[in-house]
C-alpha cells in the first residue's frame, strides 16, 4: 500500500537535496542532516501529520532561499558599496 | 503595451569562489570552477519577468554569448521567467578576448532583429567589473540610457527610471525604446527551483553565430598581466597607550 502523500515527500526531497548544493557548509553537510531529519520521521502514518512535516519543509525551502538571497546581497553590497557611516 | 524585452546575462565565475590568478598572470582559473549566472543579470531578469507578470510587456527574451556552457545560465533565465533564449555562439579564442563592446554590438543587433522596445542588463559582471556594455549599447543603437536603476516604471509612453547616483537618488524620464541597467536595488530575484528548472527545459533557446548578425567579434584589446590584488598588512599589538602613541608617531599619522 503507497501512500497517496508519497509523491509529496519525495518532492520535498529533491526540492531540498536541490537546494543543499548551495548550502554554505558544504552539500555533503547538508545532505547528511537533510537524510536525518527525513528519516526520523519514516514511521509517521498518520496522513494529517504527514502533510504538517511537508508543510514544514516547505517553509524550509523558503527560509533557505531567503538565506541565499541575503547572503549574495550582503556580498555584494560590501563589495560594490561604499560603507555606510 | 506589447513590447518585447531583451534581458543579457551573463556566465561568471560564482560569486563565493574564491578567485585564483593563473601561474602565468594571464588570466583566472575557470576550469572546474562553479560558475552561475552574474547576481546583476538576476536583477535583471528579475524585473522584465516582473513587467511581464504586470502584463506591462508582451514577451522577455534571455540572451547569452558564449560556449556551450552558456546554456545553463539561459536555462536559469527561463527558469526564472523568462519566455525564450537565445544562445550568441561565441568559443576559443574569440570568446576569451570578448568584451563589453563585442557584447554590445552583439545585443544591439539582437535589439533590431527582435524588434525589442527595452533591453534590461545588470549595471555590470562580477568578473570583469568593466560597466560599460549597457552605455555602449545604447550608443550603438542610439536609444536612451537609464543606468543603476533602482526604480523603474512606465508613465504613458515613457519610463521612469530612478538611478543610484553618488550620495543620493536621480528620477529621469526616457524614451522608449531604451536600455536599462539594472543596480543591487532594484528588486529581489526569484530563486530558480528544481521544478522551474525542469520546466524550462521545454522552452526554446536559439542559436545564433555573430557572423550572422553581421557582428565581428576581433578585439583589440589586449591583456598585459592579470595579478591578485596586494594582500593586507598585519597589523601589530600594542601593550599600552604610550606604545601606541609612539608607533603612530613614527607613522607620521599624529
Amino acid at each position: 500500500m503507497t501512500n497517496p502523500l508519497r509523491g509529496e515527500v519525495i518532492r520535498l526531497y529533491k526540492n531540498l537535496l536541490y537546494l543543499g548544493r548551495e548550502y554554505p557548509k558544504g552539500t555533503a553537510y547538508f545532505r547528511e542532516r537533510l537524510k536525518t531529519a527525513f528519516m526520523k520521521n519514516k514511521d509517521v502514518t498518520d496522513p494529517e501529520k504527514i502533510q504538517k512535516l511537508i508543510d514544514r519543509g516547505d517553509f524550509v525551502i523558503k527560509e533557505l532561499e531567503a538565506l541565499y538571497y541575503l547572503r549574495k546581497y550582503r556580498a555584494m553590497k560590501k563589495r560594490y558599496y561604499e560603507p555606510e557611516h | 503595451m506589447s513590447a518585447r524585452v531583451l534581458v543579457g546575462v551573463k556566465r561568471v565565475i560564482d560569486y563565493a569562489v574564491k578567485i585564483r590568478v593563473k601561474p602565468d598572470h594571464t588570466g583566472v582559473v575557470t576550469d572546474g570552477v562553479k560558475h552561475s549566472m552574474n547576481p546583476f543579470c538576476e536583477i535583471a531578469v528579475e524585473e522584465a519577468v516582473k513587467l511581464k507578470e504586470k502584463k506591462l510587456i508582451k514577451e522577455v527574451v534571455a540572451v547569452s554569448c558564449g560556449p556551450q556552457q552558456v546554456q545553463e545560465t539561459i536555462r536559469t533565465a527561463l527558469a526564472m521567467g523568462a519566455d525564450r533564449g537565445i544562445h550568441v555562439e561565441v568559443s576559443g579564442k574569440d570568446y576569451e578576448t570578448l568584451g563589453p563592446l563585442q557584447v554590445s554590438k552583439i545585443l544591439a543587433a539582437l535589439a533590431k532583429k527582435e524588434e525589442a522596445s527595452l533591453i534590461i542588463l545588470g549595471k555590470q559582471a562580477i568578473d570583469d567589473d568593466c560597466n560599460q556594455t549597457g552605455q555602449m549599447t545604447a550608443a550603438l543603437l542610439d536609444w536612451p540610457q537609464g543606468t543603476f536603476a533602482s526604480e523603474l516604471a512606465f508613465e504613458a509612453d515613457k519610463l521612469k527610471v530612478v538611478r543610484e547616483i553618488d550620495g543620493g537618488l536621480e528620477t529621469i524620464k526616457i524614451k522608449l525604446p531604451a536600455v536599462v541597467t539594472a543596480d543591487l536595488r532594484l528588486n529581489t530575484p526569484r530563486y530558480a527551483t528544481l521544478p522551474n528548472i525542469m520546466k524550462a527545459k521545454k522552452k526554446k533557446i536559439a542559436m545564433v553565430k555573430p557572423a550572422d548578425l553581421g557582428v565581428d567579434v576581433s578585439s583589440r584589446l589586449e591583456v598585459l598581466k592579470v595579478d591578485e590584488p596586494p594582500t593586507r598588512q598585519a597589523g601589530v599589538k600594542v601593550e599600552t597607550v604610550e606604545d601606541l602613541v609612539g608607533k603612530l608617531k613614527e607613522a607620521g599619522r599624529v
